[in-house]
């Protein structure tokens, strides 16, 4: 259970963007303070991910918001792991601002969902990243504890 | 004491002509008081600089104490604060910024101050001391909190957030990711650097004490001319000059204050005689078992029938499986019979392939015996070394049991000291001898060498004989005048050796069979 500085924090948020969320973003659930489910859209014409709806997973540490979130795409039945470079098929995201190094506490889940959205809006290559199916089978790790090489920011 | 390999104590012989000078660049560290700052000039050796480049292998250094590294960047930061006006915190973070290359820094400023100050995150600096503030109406960005009486604190990015916020952050950076030197502001996108005083007023002072010791490595990580020693539990730093680019001219051990000797240039333990780049790939060799496997495999194939694995060692392709008889091919492994008239040689590949294969077959086999011969040298020094880790209390045993049974006096037993000191430098020089030799190419040199190296293989199994003997045996007196004599010899037997493959190295008289030029990468870090 989130404790002190995370759940008055979390608290806040929720009562934020339960109201509201910008567009493509929508809340599934947040039943505790642990885990919550965001669905996001691309907005634009993007062909890879015209019409698509996919399902991300936050988990919170205690230290949130010191500590980034973890941050996931699930998979569902009638929600895909979207294309990207920079997303393995498992549905985790090699992204630098949920990374320790990259995350500032001020960033929030609202903010986190739109750096998503447009790292796939402005994707336009319709593929995994190297070595996506070899790191699938071997990954043991906690995203936040994988040493991603943030190799190429433009994606 | 860690496990890795072993450490030398710290009691240095006074027939060896290599610890002496060691015991005199140490004891000559007092009195030098600085460092010396200039990364690109030559070290500051002092008065004894000519004396001690009479021995080739032979390297300058400095040890120095925490203590010591505290006051030297307490020296720089105040020149740096007197010279350019601003307040030591800064002066600190620009220093830390520019690696501690004062002089650069100084000239940077002059040209541009404010780019400066704005790439090392202290952009738009005032005077004002940094302080706690309440601030009414004021809501934490962090915590979402926005109660009155908040207590908050901003940097001279004015990014403010409450007390509370600030000390989980820079918790988690320096207790969890071990940051000190670069902690930005956390607000998003800011580069703005913690700096110490600012720090001291939203820590608890073990906080801080971690953080001044993370900057302390710092220090010594971000010059190239520092290394930590690696001994578990010491605190000292090395200085040394030697650069990267002459690793392959020179093999720099040096020695700690705490007795451990080490190889300024990859950390690991004085691998004397052989360089650097020779020690990391003989490790690796070592380490992975691929030659041998690679043998196997050459050499090695299964039985097309029965798959019992058979070995061939002879050039003829005709082989049958000693447990089911089954007559083939080892080139194509189809059936022998159907060779028809050729019987010595397969038909189906031609001739010159097959001698080719044979060939490379057999030079496989001579690679991994040559290997092997050496290996099992090197394993062997290194297997003694490692039983004689607990020498020191062994030894010190057997000189209260040898006062007892002589009379003679404390003074009188130091020499088996002096000769297990001796037992335990040889063998590690030796060891290395081994690995140097294996990738050492023929040459006029060589043969020197060899003898060299077989006289001090000779002379350290001698001593080590007589160093066994029973106690009843050691206080015969005879016997201790043969244990001095050769552990001077030995002593001196080592310097020869040592001497003689440095010199040739620092004139690129060796002709290695790979190439040395692909240095290892020099780590300074500690965990
Ligand atoms: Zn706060
Ligand atoms: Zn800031
Ligand atoms: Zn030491
Ligand atoms: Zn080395
Ligand atoms: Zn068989
Ligand atoms: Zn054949």
């Amino acid at each position: 259970m989130a404790a002190g500085l995370g759940a008055k924090r979390l608290g806040k948020e929720l009562s934020k963007i339960s109201s509201s969320l910008p567009p493509g973003i929508t809340l599934v659930s947040a039943e505790n303070l642990e885990e919550w489910f965001l669905d996001i859209k691309v907005l634009d014409q993007n062909p890879i991910y015209a019409g698509e709806t996919y399902r991300l997973k936050f988990k919170f540490s205690k230290s949130y918001p010191i500590e980034p979130p973890e941050v996931t795409f699930v998979k569902l039945s009638d929600r895909p792991i979207p294309m990207h470079p920079h997303i393995y098929s498992n549905g985790i995201i090699c992204l630098d601002l949920l990374g320790s190094q990259g995350w500032s506490p001020v960033q929030n889940v609202e903010s986190v969902c739109m750096s998503i959205q447009s790292m796939l809006t402005g994707n336009t290559k319709n593929e995994r990243p190297p070595g996506d199916e070899e790191f699938v089978r071997a990954n043991r790790l906690r995203p936040r504890d994988i040493d991603f090489y943030y190799h190429d920011n433009t994606v | 004491m860690d496990s890795d390999e072993d450490f030398q104590s710290t009691v240095s012989s006074d027939d060896d002509a290599m610890q002496d000078t060691d015991n005199d660049e140490m004891s000559g560290v007092e009195d030098f008081d600085a460092f010396d700052d200039e990364p690109d000039e030559e070290p500051d050796l002092g008065p004894n600089k000519i004396q001690r480049k009479r021995i080739a292998y032979d390297i300058s250094f400095k040890v120095y104490s925490p203590t010591d590294i505290q006051a030297h960047q307490d020296e720089m930061m105040d020149e740096v604060n007197m010279i350019l006006e601003m307040r030591k915190e800064d002066a600190a973070i620009l220093l830390r910024h520019f690696r501690w290359n004062k002089e650069r820094l100084m000239e940077d400023y002059m040209d541009k101050p404010s780019k400066v100050l704005e790439a090392a995150g202290l952009g738009s600096s005032t005077i004002n001391p940094p302080r706690l503030e309440f601030i009414p109406g004021f809501t934490c960005d962090i915590c979402y909190e926005d109660d009155d009486g908040l207590e908050s604190f901003a940097m001279k990015c004015g990014h403010r957030y409450c007390v509370n916020c600030y000390r989980q952050y820079l918790t988690q950076k320096i207790r969890e990711e071990g940051e000190a030197a670069r902690i930005q502001c956390p607000s998003e996108g800011c580069g703005r650097i913690m700096d110490a005083r600012s720090l001291d007023l939203l820590v608890t002072p073990d906080l801080a004490d971690r953080y001044q010791e993370l900057l302390n490595r710092t220090y010594v990580e971000d010059k190239e001319i520092l290394k930590w020693c690696p001994a578990p539990d010491c605190e000292n730093a090395i200085e040394c000059a030697i650069k990267k680019k002459d690793l392959d001219k020179v093999v720099p051990t040096v020695a700690c204050r705490c007795g451990h000797r080490f190889c300024f240039g990859c950390i690991l333990n004085d691998h004397q005689p052989a360089p650097c780049e020779l020690v990391k790939r003989w490790l690796k060799k070592c380490a992975d078992d691929s030659e041998t496997a690679n043998w196997i495999s050459a050499n090695t194939k299964e039985c097309p029938k029965c798959n019992s694995t058979i070995e061939k060692n002879g050039g003829c392709n005709h082989m049958t499986c000693r447990k089911c008889k089954h007559e083939f091919c080892w080139m194509c492994m189809g059936l022998w019979s159907e060779h028809g008239t050729s019987w010595y040689n397969c038909n189906r590949f031609e001739e010159k392939s097959g001698t080719d294969a044979r060939d490379a077959q057999a030079k496989s086999r001579v690679s991994l015996e040559r290997y092997l011969h050496y290996y099992n040298r090197y394993a062997n020094h290194e297997q003694s070394a490692r039983l004689d880790k607990d020498i020191y209390t062994k030894t010190e045993k057997k000189m209260v049991q040898l006062q007892t049974a002589s009379g003679m006096s404390w003074i009188e037993v130091q020499y088996l000291n002096a000769a297990s000191q001796a037992l335990q430098t040889c063998r590690q020089t030796l060891k290395w001898t081994y690995a140097f030799a294996f990738y050492l190419a023929r040459n006029n040199l060589t043969e020197i060498f060899e003898d060299n190296q077989k006289d001090l293989e000779l002379s350290v199994e001698a001593l080590s004989e007589m160093f066994e003997k029973p106690i009843a045996e050691l206080s015969d007196p005879k016997l201790k005048v043969d244990i001095m004599d050769k552990t001077s010899y030995c002593n001196k037997r080592r310097v020869i050796l040592l001497e003689d493959t440095a010199e040739n190295l620092a004139n690129g008289r060796w002709t290695f069979n790979v190439d040395l030029k692909s240095l290892a990468p020099v780590s300074s870090g500690r965990k």
